[in-house]
């Protein structure tokens, strides 16, 4: 496990290394370099100019980069013109309110979704698996910035149980989190149902039941243990899924998290801001990739032992 | 249903008794029922612009926020309503059509061949060729979803290109990992090999040997990118990334509709709806293709 370990974290770094020079590379081939957006289009050539110099942006593009890139490393992507302070602390600021967005959302799809996926795959075919299997293809298909609309028609304006739009206390986290939660409990159940149909088709499923085995333990003691493993490998690769989702719910309920952040700096051209959180998504969606496969191995000897790929 | 592929039976079906012919009819027209509602989206989208009359511009004040089925001031019934500028909004469901299926075609087009073509590449070929493009492919995946698109649309100038470009960056890459599997596998098949020996040429072996069984798999992949292409350009339009704000999306109609949702819930529910239920549709096609084609493989 650990030499694997080790490769990965190496990968890791690459990719990371990755994301952060395509960042770079997106945005200096954007029209209009940050001295000219910052000063409008009223500026005079001299302020451009002397703007430029002040920031750098006439230097070598390979100094810029190579600046940019030990810039990152410790963790400084410059000044964000609009807040007049560095990104970095902008962006820290409202991570915390994305990550309890993204891991509410993430503890009621994996809840929802394992219980439906549990209720389909142990009877493939029955009337619960194909109305579950109809449930989950419409909530996968519908766009989560229209089903929340639809819940603040619902909910916060004809109901008037719940507030619209913002953040802080429990009550505005609800409907953000209900609509992450809904395309990504779809897929948990989708994985989880055929994961579930294959495992008790093994004989071992057969043996437990035919020794008098109570249905419930069967399930809960032979057939959920493995069927958690393709589960965990394939919801962590959508791990990518849900933090873009989260952007977008984030904007419908203006949730003051990176997401809404983002959207914003990239509308108003605040590339300091724009970098930073491409960056910090892009680790939080790698670092949960390989906590992902550590808690693979751990369920799973055979990966431990490097049998299975 | 493993068992009905593998056991054949070796006597003919016996006449089915008329209840089950029945089932087997109703069963049938409810399973084609998809591809006909994704075929009526194809029909509205490619002729029901010469047929409704609709301008972005145009639109009568006296007629704003109608509720569906009004009647307008020019005598005409509005369907689905009117918006906060007196615009027909069938119309712009009509439109909205369009533009989703105008481009969803073109992200796929453009991501099915540049995905096949790396991926057959490098799956074949293997080595520092395959090295490489699963590096690039490993640092796409790291952008969370729509991230990247949401940049390169939000920064660079609104277009059509722009737009099919932003929502191709990421899109090739379940195409290039579909390729790479197959042409990984099917370069150790017997077949291949004697190609091999034979001294057939590595481009025709691609060709003739390798592609024609990876067509029937990514025809059923591009149904289902058709889909997720679609509610990813709704989502850039949504945000006010997207098209230049004179063409029609849905997503820029529910983005519009958000501000009137206490008044005239219509104007976001509506192209909701149309939405959802193109890629509802498109979804199914897309899982029976996969199934179809993944029995044979």
């Amino acid at each position: 496990m650990l030499p694997q370990l080790i490769r990965r974290l190496g990968l890791m770094i690459f990719t990371v290394w990755g994301a952060v020079s395509l960042t770079f590379v997106i945005l200096r081939l954007a029209p209009g370099d940050q001295a000219t957006v910052q000063l409008g289009p009223d500026a005079t050539a001299a302020d451009v100019s002397a703007l430029r110099e002040e920031l750098g942006l006439n230097r070598p593009m390979l100094v810029q980069y190579l600046d940019y890139l030990g810039s990152a490393l410790t963790g400084d992507f410059g000044e964000s013109y609009r807040f007049r302070d560095s990104a970095t602390t902008v962006i820290l600021d409202r991570f915390p309110a994305t990550v309890l967005l993204a891991g509410t959302a993430t503890v009621v799809a994996l809840t929802i979704g394992l219980l439906l996926g549990i209720l389909a795959g142990r009877a493939p075919g029955k009337l619960a698996d194909r109305a579950i299997s109809g449930i989950t293809l419409v909530m996968q298909a519908i766009p989560s910035f229209w089903s929340g609309i639809m819940l603040i028609l619902l909910m916060a304006l004809t109901l008037r149980l719940l507030p619209s739009a913002g953040s802080g206390d429990l009550q505005h986290l609800v409907l953000p989190a209900v609509t992450l939660a809904i395309p990504f409990t779809a897929l948990v159940a989708r994985i989880t149902r055929s994961s579930v149909a294959e495992v008790t088709a093994e004989p071992y499923i057969m043996t437990a039941r035919s020794k008098g085995l109570p249905e419930r333990l069967v399930l809960s003691r032979h057939a959920l243990r493995n069927s958690v493993i393709p589960v965990v490998a394939i919801v962590s690769l959508h791990i990518g899924t849900l933090m873009g989702g989260a952007v977008i719910v984030e904007q419908v309920f203006a949730w003051e998290g990176v997401g809404s952040l983002l959207v914003g700096a990239v509308g108003n051209r605040d590339y300091a801001i724009v970098q930073g959180t491409t960056v910090l998504l892009a680790i939080v969606v790698v670092t949960m990739n390989l906590l992902a496969d550590v808690l693979n191995a751990r369920l799973d000897p055979r990966i431990r032992a490097g049998v299975a790929s | 249903m493993t068992t009905m592929g593998l056991v054949q039976n070796p006597a003919p079906p016996a006449p089915l008794a008329p209840a089950r012919a029945r089932r087997t009819r109703v069963r049938r027209v409810v399973a084609a029922l998809p591809i006909v509602v994704f075929g009526l989206y194809v029909v509205a989208a490619i002729i029901g612009p010469l047929f409704i009359d609709y301008s972005p511009v145009g639109g009568e004040l006296d007629d704003r926020l109608l509720p569906p089925g009004s009647v307008l001031s020019d005598g005409g019934t509005a369907l689905f309503g009117t918006d906060a500028l007196g615009r027909d909004l069938f119309g712009q469901v009509v439109y909205g059509a369009r533009t989703s299926v105008f481009i969803g075609t073109l992200v796929v087009l453009i991501s099915a061949l540049v995905g096949l073509a790396v991926g057959t590449v490098a799956g074949y070929r293997g080595g520092t060729t395959d090295l490489v493009a699963s590096r690039v492919i490993d640092v796409l995946l790291a952008f969370p979803g729509i991230l990247l698109a949401i940049v390169i649309a939000g920064v660079f100038d609104r277009s059509l290109a722009i737009v099919v470009i932003a929502l191709s960056v990421t899109n090739w890459i379940g195409f290039a990992r579909l390729s790479r599997s197959m042409a990984m596998s099917l370069r150790e098949r017997d077949w291949v090999k004697s190609a091999t020996v034979m001294g057939v040429r590595r481009r025709r072996i691609i060709a003739r040997h390798i592609l024609p069984f990876i067509a029937g798999p990514t025809f059923a992949l591009a149904t289902t990118e058709f889909a997720g292409a679609i509610l990813a350009e709704a989502s850039l339009s949504f945000l006010g990334l997207g098209l230049p704000s004179a063409s029609v999306s849905w997503g820029q109609t529910i983005a519009a509709g958000k501000e009137y949702l206490a008044s005239a819930w219509w104007i976001s529910a509506i192209p909701g709806i149309a939405l959802a239920l193109l890629v509802i549709c498109v979804g199914f096609t897309g899982d029976r293709l996969t199934r179809y084609f993944g029995r044979r493989r």
